[in-house]
């Protein structure tokens, strides 16, 4: 039964637009203010670990970790944001047959504008520091796009799961702190023993920050074994979150 | 041919809240203890037909939202069978999808877009939408500057341009001021005649006598009577 007859990604984009306009119009910098997080936990991580802890010998230490940091805030920011989408906009999904999907959807999307503004961020760095430009930088809309969809699957899950067991929130955000640490955001792929290398594998947070270092500071394609594993990651994702959301939200009405 | 179709629908909610916690499942597997249930609607069958326009009565808590909620296809039923033909709009709680950082303007997108209205529909009847809540003058400011009836007159112009089959109206003919009152009523008067399905859930007996012919009462989930409406509102006032 079918009672809502309106056209999807026009829903989608309206509730995007909603997020970025509510977000930017009271801010004087604007989308400023998003480039300003990653640039001081940048400074903070080139300090400690280049002049306090010298741990790392990498070439281009900021760049390095700018590499690190932008596919880890956004995964960080898009996660926890929709995890709790259907949660604040429980009235909404209580009044109006839109299609549920869209919401945690909107919510993943609306943080893009930020991750372009950082990603732009990452691209002016490589000019700063004397690395340039490189033809694999191509590749980025590919795998951004990839792990894009990966956000989107995870949040689809996680926010209807988050309508049955309320507290599924804090255990989001206990993980993305742990993920600080386990991403390799500050310490490269080599330094990892080798017998932990298969784990680092599997996880697709992982694979992007590899990813961005292969084309930003190597100039090399990001390597079929990291993109099969950004697919698969993009695709399983999408496929579980979407099944697993249209299981679950049968019942969003009663326990909203 | 019936339009909306209910047979034995039953709609069930659970009374524990704990159980949304982690803590409140481990609990209940530990624990096994029954949760307790009560039902928003029980054993509910009933046929509206082409062109009916229904009032539904009760008193608070009888179970009038829930049953509008399953004709909107915003919930589903726990038992049972609903079925419903053609395009629904749902004027339940008007402005739900409203953001008050938003302007007027941008808020008749978001809101079309979210009850079910695509681009170009929007794109075409956002003046007539100003126009009939009459706020061309403030309709670029955001919309935290309006007063709350000001809010109301837009969200009904936006949700009126639906134009679906069968419209359900909750307790939303009481918006803005006398004269807008009226231009809504009219309005709905219109879809009546043009021999559209109607739901209206009022506690005001002179507009639904006034819009409706028939009459469904629920108490507590049960549908006590269906009839004409003078009847039912009679039972319902002596009970």
């Amino acid at each position: 039964m079918k009672t809502w007859h309106g056209d999807f990604w026009y829903a989608l984009s309206t509730l995007v637009m909603k997020d970025f306009r509510v977000r930017y119009r009271n801010m004087s910098l604007g989308v400023a203010w998003s480039v300003l997080n990653p640039l001081v936990m940048m400074t903070v991580l080139w300090f400690v670990f280049t002049k306090l802890y010298p741990a790392g010998r990498q070439e281009h230490f900021p760049l390095f970790v700018l590499c690190g940091l932008v596919p880890y805030n956004f995964f960080t920011i898009a996660w926890v944001g929709a995890t709790v989408s259907l949660i604040e906009n429980a009235q909404l999904i209580k009044r109006v047959p839109v299609p549920r999907e869209v919401i945690p959807i909107a919510s993943v999307l609306s943080n893009c504008v930020q991750m372009g503004a950082q990603l732009g961020l990452v691209l002016v760095m490589a000019f700063v520091l004397g690395v340039g430009a490189n033809r694999q930088w191509l590749w980025l809309p590919v795998i951004w796009l990839l792990y894009v969809g990966f956000v989107c699957g995870l949040g689809l899950l996680s926010a209807a799961l988050d309508v049955y067991v309320r507290d599924l929130r804090y255990l989001v955000e206990s993980v993305n702190v742990v993920l600080f640490w386990l991403v390799p955001i500050w310490y490269g792929f080599e330094q990892i023993a080798p017998e932990y290398r298969t784990i680092y594998g599997y996880n697709p947070v992982a694979a992007m920050v590899m990813a961005m270092r292969r084309v930003m500071l190597e100039a090399q394609p990001p390597g079929s074994s990291i993109l099969w594993n950004l697919a698969f990651a993009s695709v399983f994702m999408l496929v579980l979150g979407t099944v697993s959301f249209r299981l679950l939200k049968r019942r969003f009405y009663e326990y909203l | 041919m019936a339009r909306i179709e209910f047979e034995g629908v039953s709609k069930v909610f659970a009374r524990h809240t704990q159980r949304k916690l982690l803590r409140g499942y481990l609990h209940g597997l530990l624990a096994r203890h029954r949760t307790e249930k009560f039902y928003a609607l029980k054993d509910v069958s009933f046929q509206i037909g082409r062109g009916e326009s229904v009032a539904i009565v009760g008193s608070n808590g009888a179970g009038k939202s829930t049953l509008l909620s399953l004709i909107a296809g915003i919930s589903s039923p726990n038992e049972g069978r609903v079925h419903v033909e053609g395009k629904v709009a749902a004027l339940l709680d008007l402005g739900s999808g409203f953001h008050p950082e938003l302007t007027g303007r941008e808020n008749i997108h978001l809101n079309g877009a979210l009850l079910g209205l695509k681009r170009r529909q929007v794109i075409e009847k956002e003046e007539s939408i100003i126009d009939f809540a009459g706020l061309s003058d403030f309709i670029d400011e955001p919309l935290k500057t309006y007063s709350s009836g000001m809010t109301m007159r837009l969200a009904f112009s936006v949700a009126i341009e639906l134009d679906p089959d069968i419209l359900i109206v909750d307790e939303v003919l009481a918006v803005g001021d006398l004269a807008f009152q009226t231009k809504c009523l009219a309005k709905v008067r219109q879809f009546v005649e043009a021999g559209k399905t109607m739901l209206a859930v009022s506690h005001n007996a002179a507009t639904i006598r006034e819009l409706c012919r028939r009459a469904i009462w629920l108490d507590h989930g049960r549908l006590m009577m269906d009839g004409e409406i003078d009847a039912v509102i009679q039972a319902y006032e002596r009970r």
